[in-house]
């Protein structure tokens, strides 16, 4: 899921993302649980990511005020944060430039032991 | 809300399981702190008895604890109890007859269990208990099959099998509300799931773990040890969105040597996600990662609802970490992944659980709960061994007795407060923060005791770290 963009890297706040392989699932949409996600993510990391991976479609720049009424763009985030999947591609540090491989829908995160 | 208050107000009797006594009544007050109510056990209240009465509740209150509770067998509204027959029989008539004749109409149909704890009734002795409830205004027609109300007379015989009185100690009766949510054990049970591991945890608990933890609908939680995802299995039945992380590439994965008897290798059926849809939860999948608890690479902030986990021990499946360290420890022969997998070196216990709670303090709603496990060697357990954190407070500790010399306790945390600075050098300036140092120990404790049985030698090295 495009969830991790928004919110890791090495610490920091924004990763680049890039893919490979990508794979839009079908999630059933939940609201709440959208409008509850909103406040905890990055938008900016969030749109870059969508960027990179070539799902943005038309997310806004800067996040709108009133989103929980709004159930369109709830619908838009819900696609990213829940639907659009990595399957192949990588995250980068923005700081170090490193790169953590994503395969098969899973990134692996761990540092070597001459990078700790 | 208060545990066996007097007569007055409208009561709720809760049956409940025999079964992981001491967990029951931190899942209740979680379960009633979700409806927004506190709970106050009076001095009458006694905590290993199956039968609490519950007071200062509506009704909708206790079918949501039941929609959770694993713990609850049954609740009953409670028409009348007393500790002998005649005493019960007052009670009954106590009771206001209005709030009787809705259930009692002549057009409904009813039943009456008789249900007795701790003690065997012959078929007749029951009819003959039923048959003496005869003073009540039933008007309705007897239905066993799929009656319109139900009503049960309860007894109590008390807690000792081997010392069964002849008469009961207490008898409630009351109108059956609901049940609880038992059946979740059997149907999530561990035998059945696509993907386990050998350290999976059981379904009961994993359940009473995510009550514990106040895991509600729309929540996103995480687990730090995620492993085959069981607590996630859990917390997605509540309506939960789960991730989880795991050091253990094969885990996450799903690959490698399998935990069942007959199997060899995982099948592709085999990862967290597949457990997930197992029991169509899959749509509350967010995510899972290779990373090291340790390091965590979460940015700043709140992020999570509940963080629920159940750390390594280093007896079944290894305390390990990424970084260097003078052991050089190969990967396991069963390793079949690409990526690297880098050295690990052990992970001590006591800095598990210091880095876990400063996680939590960092990453946790205000307001949001640790739920995790803590082994215990027994011999030397005291309070004072269970980890604390300044923005941390300690709801709950229940033991799990694992053997004669071990348990594992399960810890409840609540978020009070958001970390400053100060906080993160709390734990060096005070050693209540971290009495756990030394408890890195657990693990040769563990195997002293038995290799004494087996009166073998052990090797503390990096044997550990493969054991299983």
């Amino acid at each position: 899921m495009i969830q991790n963009s928004g919110r890791s890297g090495c610490l920091n706040t924004e990763g680049e993302v890039h893919a490979t392989e990508v794979k839009v699932n079908e999630v059933e949409f939940n609201p709440q649980f959208v409008s509850r996600m909103i406040p905890k993510l990055e938008w900016s990391a969030l749109i870059q990511a969508a960027e990179g991976v070539g799902h943005r479609q038309d997310l806004p720049d800067t996040l709108v005020s009133n989103y929980e009424n709004d159930e369109d763009f709830l619908h838009k985030v819900h696609r990213v944060l829940l639907e659009v999947e990595v399957i192949e591609g990588s995250l980068q540090c923005p700081e170090s430039g490193r790169e953590f491989p994503i395969s098969k829908g899973v990134p692996n995160m761990l540092l070597n032991e001459d990078e700790s | 809300m208060a545990l066996h208050c007097g007569k007055t107000c409208r009561q709720y009797l809760l049956h409940l399981a025999h079964d992981s006594v001491d967990f029951r009544l931190p899942e209740l007050k979680a379960l009633l702190a979700l409806r927004g109510r506190q709970c106050d056990p009076s001095e009458a209240f006694r905590e290993k008895s199956p039968f609490w009465r519950l007071c200062g509740l509506l009704e909708e209150d206790v079918r949501s604890v039941m929609s959770r509770t694993v713990c609850g067998k049954s609740a009953f509204e409670l028409w009348g109890h007393g500790r002998t027959a005649a005493e019960l029989k007052s009670s009954l008539l106590e009771y206001p007859i209005e709030k009787m004749t809705p259930f009692l109409q002549e057009e409904s149909t009813y039943k009456i269990n008789v249900y007795t704890f701790n003690k065997t009734l012959l078929f007749k002795d029951r009819i003959e208990k039923i048959d003496a409830l005869g003073f009540l205004p039933f008007k309705g027609k007897v239905s066993l099959k799929d009656p319109d109300h139900i009503f049960c007379l309860l007894e109590d015989y008390g807690l000792d099998p081997n010392d069964i009185p002849e008469e009961p100690f207490h008898i409630y009766f009351g109108r059956w509300v609901a049940d609880g949510q038992r059946e979740l054990i059997r149907s999530h049970s561990v035998k059945k799931r696509h993907f386990i591991g050998n350290t999976s945890m059981d379904a009961g608990l994993s359940f009473i773990m995510a009550n514990h933890a106040k895991v509600k609908a729309h929540d996103l939680v995480y687990d730090p040890f995620v492993g085959t995802g069981s607590l996630l299995v859990a917390c997605s039945h509540f309506g939960a969105y789960v991730c989880g992380t795991d050091i253990d590439y094969n885990t996450i994965h799903g690959v490698g040597k399998a935990s069942r008897k007959n199997q060899k290798w995982r099948g592709p059926d085999e990862n967290i996600r597949a457990n997930l849809r197992q029991y169509g939860t899959e749509s509350f999948y967010v995510d899972v990662m290779v990373s090291d608890a340790s390091k965590p690479v979460w940015r700043k902030g709140a992020l999570f609802d509940a963080i629920i986990t159940d750390p390594p021990y280093g007896i079944r499946e290894s305390t390990r970490r990424t970084g260097s360290h003078k052991e050089i420890v190969s990967p396991p022969e069963d390793f079949s992944g690409e990526s690297h997998v880098p050295v690990s070196m052990a992970y001590h216990l006591s800095d598990i659980f210091a880095d876990l709670l400063n996680f939590a303090a960092h990453h946790l709603v205000m307001g949001g709960r640790l739920v995790y496990w803590l082994p215990i060697y027994r011999p030397e357990y005291c309070e004072e061994m269970v980890p604390l954190h300044p923005c941390l407070s300690v709801i709950s500790n229940c033991e799990q007795t694992l053997s004669s010399h071990t348990s594992r306790r399960l810890i409840t945390m609540e978020k009070i407060k958001e970390p400053e600075k100060s906080d993160v050098l709390a734990h060096l300036a005070d050693s209540r923060f971290s009495p756990y140092q030394g408890h890195n120990s657990f693990r040769e404790k563990y195997f002293s005791g038995i290799t004494k049985k087996n009166g073998k030698g052990t090797q503390e090295s990096c044997v550990y770290l493969w054991l299983r």
